[in-house]
């Protein structure tokens, strides 16, 4: 007999939508409060894992048509580009650049490098998590 | 160009994160990796000739001054061994292009062999005892990959042991960094060693240096805790061994060079006997392994725990030549336990086996191969105008000097114990005529034998040109054996 897991279904796409919003919120506050890339990567990639429990491998590759492995060399090249950037200014390694910008909508706004950095670390942890993950998941 | 020093690390790493998108096509993969390792090269020999010209070199990562931030210090010693782990690398890299198999070559490999030296690379440069703590961790989880990539049953035991040991001995460098920080309240290497010459010897302070020991003896291969080394080394295959013999043991052996000639020199009547001891008793365990065993891999492995002795030996002694025989010798162990590697790789191919019962008579198929290991062999153990004499005679001679007889005795006899083991070595493989007929017709080696040979070349050309390396030898042991040079560098006193 098939089960029919409709109400999991239902509940995944919801609460995924919820624990994505959290994790970007997280991921956003960093600099402020506790939070940042490792943590905020981690709760994206659970939301994925909750995707990948109520539908099947194929169904959440079919939605993120994305190579994980690549989401690693993207988010390395993220971290490693901020750091590297600054030889191009001739200030020490890893020296990092901010400023207060006032943007359309959030008003006074601090944009800092640091962000860029924690990007990368971002994509890393998600397409860690998400290669582990998946690759497990295949194997026989 | 203030961030120079910085370039042997970035570069590789770079290299590794482009080649993480390339991993289906591997000709790209041999072109970007081959480009990356030889333009570390030159980077390190900018940084080199820039440290000569100008003294220690730092760079405080950051822009945040330097005990405060994460400082990369290149000093003589810590860009010489950049230098010489960037041309090993480099060699392996082309090496690999013929030996490793295009199965590994598609999962990672060569990512994972610049990562490798980034971590290599970085535990030589960084400033930072922590820091140093999370390039050893680069270059162990590169080093993890690198043994089980392939997946064949040996690899897999192999891997299990050696990533147990590992794992137990990153936890107690863990645990004794934040002994260290909590002792000293710096991370910073430089400002950890003013401090500890301020508190003086204290009992702590001795403790602190035995659980280094531990550590770094762990990564090493020191006497009673190198019983992990001949499994592991022999599971991987040669282009692998080689990376793994010329530069994983050499870290633990600089970390233990580095933390106790800046650290730990105020109580060493105690630490550096226990070293001493160690020292001996490592040459007596490589010296029996190098002649119990009748296989190509395990008579090498074993020389690498001899070397491991005689190193740790002349950093007992610690006296102005003693550290100077070591470097000399630090260096020359590195080329030579390379090149040594990747003609026991080509000899293991030719022959198909690396028993040595089994093998005999290469020299009529294999000429250039075999006079070129003899020569290897003639360098390993110490032979005048080769590239081991100079470091040896150095640390023996201090060892006399200080009073040290019975090391400085074992020393020269454990040069006997690895000629003799060597020389066994080749003339099993090329002289002695095989008891089952060996197949006639000729491999291809010429690929595989160049890089070898280049590392063999050199290291003749480190023996002939000591005169011309000298001068860097004691720039190196000048910041040594005066820790202040050191400090006042990175703190900009």
């Amino acid at each position: 007999m098939k089960t029919n897991d409709v109400i999991f279904q239902t509940v995944a796409k919801v609460v995924f939508f919820m624990i994505i919003f959290f994790a970007i919120h997280l991921f956003f506050a960093g600099h402020y409060y506790p939070g940042g890339g490792f943590v905020g990567g981690l709760l994206t990639a659970g939301a994925i894992v909750l995707l990948l429990l109520a539908f099947d491998i194929k169904t959440v590759q079919h939605g993120f048509p994305l190579d994980f492995k690549w989401l690693i060399g993207i988010g390395l090249l993220f971290s490693a580009g901020t750091a590297t950037g600054s030889l191009i200014f001739n200030v020490p390694f890893f020296t990092h650049a901010y400023n207060y910008f006032h943007l359309p909508l959030f008003g006074k706004t601090s944009l800092h490098t640091a962000m860029l950095f924690d990007l990368g670390v971002y994509f890393v942890v998600i397409g860690v998590t998400m290669t582990i993950i998946q690759t497990i998941g295949e194997s026989e | 160009m203030i961030n120079l020093p910085i370039l042997p690390i970035l570069i590789p790493l770079v290299a590794a994160i482009v080649l993480l998108f390339l991993s289906k096509n591997v000709q790209a993969q041999r072109i970007v990796s081959a480009a990356a390792a030889a333009f570390t090269i030159i980077a390190a020999f900018a940084v080199m000739m820039k440290v000569e010209a100008e003294g220690i070199q730092t760079v405080d990562m950051g822009s945040w001054p330097a005990p405060f931030g994460i400082t990369l210090v290149s000093d003589m010693l810590s860009i010489m061994l950049v230098l010489t782990a960037s041309i090993i690398t480099f060699c392996v890299i082309l090496y690999s292009f013929r030996s490793i198999g295009s199965g590994r070559e598609a999962f990672y490999y060569y990512p994972i062999v610049q990562f490798l030296l980034v971590g290599v690379n970085g535990s030589f440069t960084t400033g930072d005892i922590f820091n140093l703590f999370v390039f050893f961790e680069i270059m162990l989880m590169s080093s993890y990959v690198l043994i089980v990539i392939g997946g064949t049953k040996v690899q897999l035991r192999e891997s299990i042991k050696y990533i147990l040991v590992n794992v137990i001995s990153s936890a107690i460098f863990v645990i004794a960094v934040g002994y260290l920080y909590s002792v000293t309240g710096s991370l910073n290497m430089a400002h950890i060693s003013a401090r500890i010459s301020e508190i003086g010897a204290e009992p702590i302070i001795t403790v602190l240096a035995i659980l280094f020991l531990i550590v770094f003896g762990l990564k090493g291969g020191i006497f009673p805790l190198y019983f992990w080394l001949p499994g592991s080394y022999a599971a991987p295959p040669a282009p692998v061994l080689a990376l793994f013999g010329a530069l994983l043991t050499k870290v633990g052996v600089y970390a233990i060079l580095r933390t106790y000639t800046l650290f730990f020199y105020h109580d060493q009547a105690f630490t550096h006997d226990i070293l001493s001891l160690l020292a001996l008793l490592t040459m007596i365990a490589g010296s029996i392994g190098a002649l119990a065993y009748k296989d190509v891999k395990q008579i090498l492995i074993y020389n690498i725990i001899i070397a491991v002795g005689v190193l740790l030996f002349g950093i007992a002694v610690m006296t102005e030549e003693s550290v100077a025989g070591t470097i000399f010798y630090l260096v020359h162990d590195m080329i030579i336990k390379g090149g040594l590697f990747l003609l026991g790789g080509i000899m293991i191919y030719a022959a198909g086996t690396s028993n040595l019962t089994k093998m005999g008579g290469l020299i009529r198929l294999y000429p250039a191969l075999g006079w070129t290991f003899l020569i290897a062999a003639f360098a390993l153990a110490g032979i005048p105008p080769l590239s081991g004499f100079t470091g040896k005679l150095l640390i023996v001679r201090a060892g006399f000097e200080a009073g040290e007889y019975v090391g400085a005795i074992i020393v020269l006899l454990s040069s006997l114990a690895v000629l003799y083991s060597v020389v066994n070595l080749f003339m099993a493989v090329f002289w002695k005529n095989p008891e089952n007929k060996l197949p006639e017709e000729k491999k291809q080696t010429a690929s595989l034998f160049i890089p070898a040979a280049i590392l063999v070349v050199l290291s003749v050309l480190y023996g002939v040109g000591t005169e011309a390396v000298y001068p860097y030898v004691m720039q190196a042991v000048d910041a040594l054996i005066h820790p202040e040079i050191y400090i006042d560098a990175v703190l900009k006193e």
